[in-house]
């Protein structure tokens, strides 16, 4: 469970954490894509393993979309633009949430069979269901593969930069709106995996979203901003931390551990676990 | 400008009491209840978000945990009322104090945190609260609490036969949120306070507690808002954790200030008078098919206005004014 968390978290680290954009609607994206693998599911019988690098495609042209028709502007704002990001990024979440009930009708959905749903393996006599090893499994490459690619590709240091001082970025050559756009997609793409994963083993509908991401925030600030490993770690510590509280604490309590664990980390170090900001 | 300053304020608070004067003969005209509803909701949130904007507006620690004092004071009455049988008018009161004692609480570890961090902060201690409240059997759970009926009174602040009461109090509370706003911005904990929001390590170094001044900020809004909350409780008749500790009542309740310009007088009144009808208007005219029309048209206008307006509507007054006016 800590790893799909740190799934869902990585796409926000790009995002929130490297782009410094607040995000507010990336629950909405994680909900788009649940119903972009439901209906792959649905119509052509796609199981959503095999979908996911479909509905990863489909929520990178999204995200840069986003970031071109609304973003762009948002970050644009000469006064309070750290409010207008969030509150631009609430309208689109509002406006998502409000599209999904009109056209998919605010029912509960689920894939009811699929590859993986409900299987168990057995590892050394423990027994783990095979969606959530998956998951774990692709959230473990993604992170891999996204902490190369920002850390070691030209595409990621443009990145950085770009963040760090968009007017000198433009002198040297570097589009700003392509750069953040593309980071856009990159972030959507990998919320758009682990929506893809989810779809099979969580119920799908409108407001699904909203759950996971204040989550999501959260994994992201305690791993720190700006640190793809922070979220990773972020992402595990929560899962854990979620886990022992369930012991612990009556289940609906789970996630006051994951709160307090947060409040406690940053009262420490205010930056998060290895942030850089 | 210290002259214009003064006329500036002295022409505020004569368009305040002049609106205000109106606003509380508006009953004697608007006898329809579902239109007298919708202005206590919008006399309610602007006041809420007048309270808001003193901690996130003037002093510039945005809270996105307001929702947690709104409970405060909304719980705080209720449970005074049903359990000890304490007149709700003192329920307000302790509730407004409890409130601004957590904020203080709080502000002491909180007011270290920056940016992003400070906010999903707010964001999280407002979550635990409601979670606590949702599992906190004595106080009813996450079934909450219905408030006895027992006739029109103004010592226990229910009607049921009329909503004029409620009316004049929300008046009251706008009015009060915006003189308390008003008074301070000319104080100089609202020179402290803007100081701080602007660049805290050169206020420090002119000799503003830093510290300080954001518990006072946080202390005053956090009072107005479980006012609010109290309020609001008295208001509905019955209260449930999700309905006033929610995530979406602290985004609603900086709403207006957002959209109608954050750290400004004005900003949080007019945002609630054009945000709030908006909102029932939209929901109760396309909202009925259940489809989500309503929230399509609400997000769209909210990305819209917040994208077209980054200072909020207020900006659209000050550039029609000889600029001189306005500083």
């Amino acid at each position: 469970m800590g790893l799909l968390y740190g799934l869902i978290a990585v796409g926000l680290a790009l995002i929130f954490g490297l782009m410094d954009v607040v995000n507010f609607a990336h629950g909405e994206f994680l909900m788009i894509a649940m119903y972009a693998s439901f209906f792959l599911f649905a119509f052509f019988a796609i199981d959503p393993l095999l979908s996911a690098p479909l509905v990863a495609a489909a929520l990178f042209v999204f995200g840069a979309v986003v970031y071109l028709l609304v973003v762009r502007f948002a970050m644009r704002a000469k006064a309070n633009a750290g409010m207008v990001q969030i509150f631009s990024t609430f309208g689109l979440a509002i406006v998502m949430r409000g599209l999904a009930q009109f056209f998919f009708t605010p029912d509960y959905r689920s894939i009811p069979q699929s590859w993986l749903g409900g299987k168990t393996v057995s590892i050394a006599g423990i027994f783990l269901p095979e969606p959530q090893l998956i998951g774990a499994l692709v959230s473990i490459l993604a992170f891999a593969g996204l902490y190369f690619f920002i850390n070691r590709t030209d595409f990621g240091r443009a990145l950085e930069a770009t963040r760090e001082d968009p007017g000198a970025v433009a002198l040297v050559g570097i589009d700003k709106n392509r750069v953040f756009a593309l980071g856009w997609g990159l972030g959507a793409a990998l919320v758009g995996l682990a929506g893809a994963i989810m779809a099979v083993f969580f119920y799908i509908y409108p407001d699904v979203g909203a759950s996971f991401a204040l989550i999501a925030y959260v994994t992201v600030a305690l791993g720190g901003f700006g640190s793809v490993f922070g979220a990773f770690a972020g992402g595990i510590i929560v899962g854990l931390v979620e886990a022992v509280t369930a012991l612990v604490l009556p289940p609906s309590l789970k996630s006051v551990g994951i709160y307090a664990v947060y409040l406690l980390v940053v009262f420490i170090r205010p930056r998060g676990l290895f942030g850089s900001m | 400008m210290d002259k214009n300053f003064a006329a500036r304020r002295r022409r505020d608070l004569i368009i305040a009491a002049v609106l205000a004067g109106l606003a509380a003969l508006a009953p004697l005209f608007i006898k329809d209840v579902y239109v007298q509803n919708i202005l206590i909701l919008t006399l309610m949130y602007a006041a809420l978000s007048q309270s808001w904007n003193i901690l996130s507006g003037y002093c510039g620690q945005i809270s996105l945990g307001h929702a947690l004092y709104f409970g405060i004071g909304a719980y705080t009455t209720e449970l005074l009322f049903t359990k000890f049988g304490v007149l709700p008018w003192f329920g307000m009161l302790g509730g407004g104090v409890i409130a601004a004692l957590i904020a203080m609480g709080l502000g002491y570890p909180f007011f270290r945190l920056r940016g992003h961090y400070f906010v999903i902060a707010t964001i999280v201690i407002a979550e635990i609260g409601l979670l606590l409240f949702q599992n906190w059997e004595w106080a009813g759970a996450a079934m909450g609490i219905t408030i006895p009926i027992r006739g029109d009174s103004w010592l226990k602040f229910q009607f049921l036969r009329t909503k004029l009461p409620y009316f004049y109090f929300a008046l009251a509370l706008c009015c009060l949120a915006w003189f308390v706003t008003w008074w301070l911005e000319d104080s100089k904990w609202g020179f402290w306070w803007r100081a701080v929001k602007d660049n805290p390590e050169a206020a420090e170094s002119l000799g503003v507690v830093v510290f300080n001044s954001k518990m006072g900020a946080a202390a005053v809004s956090a009072f107005l808002v479980a006012i609010g909350g109290a309020f609001y409780a008295q208001f509905l008749a019955y209260i449930d954790p999700e309905s006033v500790m929610g995530f979406q009542f602290s985004l609603l309740m900086a709403l207006p200030a957002v959209l109608g310009g954050i750290g400004t007088l004005w900003g949080p009144v007019l945002g609630a008078a054009i945000l709030i009808p908006m909102t029932e208007l939209t929901r109760s005219y396309i909202g009925g098919s259940g489809r989500g029309v309503d929230l399509i048209v609400y997000g769209a206008l909210i990305v819209a206005i917040s994208l077209a307006l980054p200072r909020g509507l207020v900006s659209l007054f000050s550039r029609a004014k000889p600029k001189g006016a306005t500083r």
